[in-house]
């Protein structure tokens, strides 16, 4: 059920370079079940920015009524969003779209969530879950620099964690799928969000795995209205079907949309 | 009784209020919402002949108080508008208003004669002015004698009333309003979006994969009621006025530019509960300005009329 709420800011802090962690209070959060779904903000009042913001969720708290995003402050809007402070309101609408399927791995079985920069916040509340069920989880995080880490502690708790960063200057030197064969991570199911070539890469090399991906566009509405954020769809890559990323989407079963 | 029902060729709308094509999908979203039926009209998304899967992404990009957007007229198609959308449109007390697009005469004339069939289809809303695709379009929308023209095909075939959307892209907008006026419209729908462009300064290309898009939003309004205020003198047809509308005062503002209904667009996007709370609000601005009935703000801004009783109080 979408909602639209004025939420209470609980708390702010930087927790990385350009990296906020933004938990807030409402009603709507009870609405929130399956992780990888997004809320779609307001963060002024007035005409500029006009639009809303998409930000994924990080963390579902049932019981105080409140969640928690992670995001990165580089434009106007989400730069604004930073400023908010504990009794700030937000304008916030959502919950949003449909999320990582929990049911695709069973009990006992394995799970490889693997992130790419602000694609990580998502896999924070689905490997909660995951763990919450019974099913082994294993991070692989990608991001640029060391001042960009985030989260490293809060993912190691859940399960094995390896962190690998562009310019080498912490963790593994390189790209997550140089981590996943470097160690030989075997899987079950692989649950991936970030930049888009992180998400083609791994569709190729895990073509015969289940594969989750979640995806990032611009949008408009957020609620499937405005057309902006659509895809094709992998059985008719240039024809007249589509997806909607914020209503269908954003995760997709890999080869289910053109990447 | 109520101070903001209209009658409008066509339409007999219990507001003045309706969203407009292309910010509304064809309504399923927004169900899901509020009740459909609390809309004085839908303008749904511009249907073509044949299915359209528009522009590639980005499509969407934000401005100054206003955004752009080159979606491209993605639609499912003639036959699957009718049988999907406007079937299932039925279930809601709404009138709707069929956006007829096409890129050659035939194509409009095709379209408007099966859509305007549909039981719900109370009147069209003939698109001459979406600046996002590249063929034929633009001419049917900058052209007086094109626009004519085609008016009076499309009226030839269409069982319902014609209001014809104008595109804010001319010289002269009168003198392309007088021209589907000739042409036999029923009523006009102004304005279109503005085209525009930005650039991402990190990139150095423009933000959206079409190159241009068009402006919607607060950012036009004003463009938007001195064209209305300049068409609504020299033509008699009535006039369907958007452009950045986000509230009751804006909706007042249209009406005394020379409109007699509103659309809301971009604003469905920012407030999803925009059509509604306007509707709520309007009853009260109406009465608090001194009027008896909406109608009677059309055109007020240059109609020699008694001063208003809100600025004699």
């Amino acid at each position: 059920m979408i909602k639209q709420e004025m939420c209470e800011v609980i708390s702010q802090q930087q927790i990385a370079s350009h990296i906020y962690k933004l938990t807030l209070k409402g009603e709507l959060v009870h609405g929130m079940n399956e992780p990888g779904q997004f809320v779609h903000l307001k963060v002024s009042q007035g005409m500029d920015p006009l639009l809303r913001r998409p930000i994924s969720i990080a963390e579902i708290d049932h019981e105080n009524s409140s969640f928690t995003m992670i995001y990165r402050a580089d434009g106007k809007g989400t730069s604004m969003l930073a400023e908010k402070s504990e009794g700030d309101s937000i304008d916030v609408l959502g919950p949003l779209g449909s999320g990582f399927p929990l049911n695709a791995v069973k009990k006992g079985e394995t799970a490889l969530l693997v992130g790419g920069g602000i694609g990580v916040p998502p896999l924070y509340e689905l490997s909660k879950q995951l763990v919450k069920k019974g099913v082994n989880v294993i991070h692989v995080l990608g991001f640029q620099a060391r001042e960009m880490v985030f989260y490293e502690e809060e993912f190691s708790m859940l399960g094995e964690t390896h962190i690998a960063t562009a310019d080498g200057s912490y963790g593994t030197h390189g790209f997550v799928t140089d981590v996943i064969s470097h160690n030989g991570i075997k899987f079950d199911c692989l649950y991936t969000c970030g930049p888009t070539p992180m998400l083609k890469a791994l569709e190729k090399a895990y073509q015969h795995k289940k594969v989750y991906l979640s995806l990032e566009e611009r949008m408009g509405c957020g609620i499937g209205a405005c057309f902006a954020c659509v895809c094709h769809t992998g059985d008719d890559p240039t024809g007249h079907s589509y997806k909607k990323v914020c209503s269908d989407g954003p995760v997709f079963k890999a080869g289910e949309v053109v990447l | 009784m109520s101070s903001i029902n209209i009658s409008l060729p066509g339409l007999n709308l219990k507001n003045p209020i309706m969203p407009a094509s292309g910010c509304f999908g064809f309504g399923r979203e927004f169900s899901q919402l509020y009740d459909l039926s609390e809309l004085g009209a839908i303008m749904i998304k511009a249907t073509t002949l044949s299915p359209r899967f528009g522009n590639p992404t980005p499509r969407v990009a934000e401005t100054s108080a206003g955004m752009l957007n080159a979606i491209g007229l993605q639609n499912p198609g003639l036959e699957r508008v009718i049988n999907e959308e406007l079937k299932w449109l039925e279930q809601h007390n709404v009138p709707i208003i069929a956006n007829v697009a096409g890129s050659t005469e035939e194509d409009y004339v095709a379209v408007a004669k099966a859509i305007s069939k549909a039981r719900n289809v109370h009147a069209l809303e003939l698109n001459i002015s979406c600046p996002n695709v590249k063929t034929g379009g633009i001419a049917f929308g900058t052209i007086p004698e094109v626009a004519k023209d085609l008016t009076k095909k499309v009226k030839d075939v269409s069982q319902v009333p014609v209001y014809v959307k104008l595109s804010p892209n001319v010289t002269n907008i009168v003198e392309m309003a007088k021209a589907v006026e000739q042409g036999g419209a029923d009523g006009l729908t102004m304005i279109n979006t503005l085209v525009g462009m930005r650039i991402d300064i990190k990139t150095g290309l423009p933000v959206i994969a079409n190159k241009t898009g068009g402006l919607s939003g607060p950012a036009i309004k004003p463009v938007a009621i001195r064209m209305i205020h300049e068409v609504s003198q020299q033509v008699s047809l009535p006039i369907i006025g958007m452009g950045g509308v986000q509230t009751a005062e804006d909706v007042i503002e249209y009406f005394y530019a020379g409109a007699s209904a509103v659309a809301v667009g971009t604003a469905n996007f920012v407030d999803p509960f925009v059509c509604p709370n306007i509707i709520k609000e309007l009853p009260a601005l109406v009465e608090q300005l001194g009027f008896d009935h909406i109608s009677e703000c059309t055109g007020r801004s240059w109609k020699k009329n008694e001063p208003l009783a809100y600025h004699r109080a």
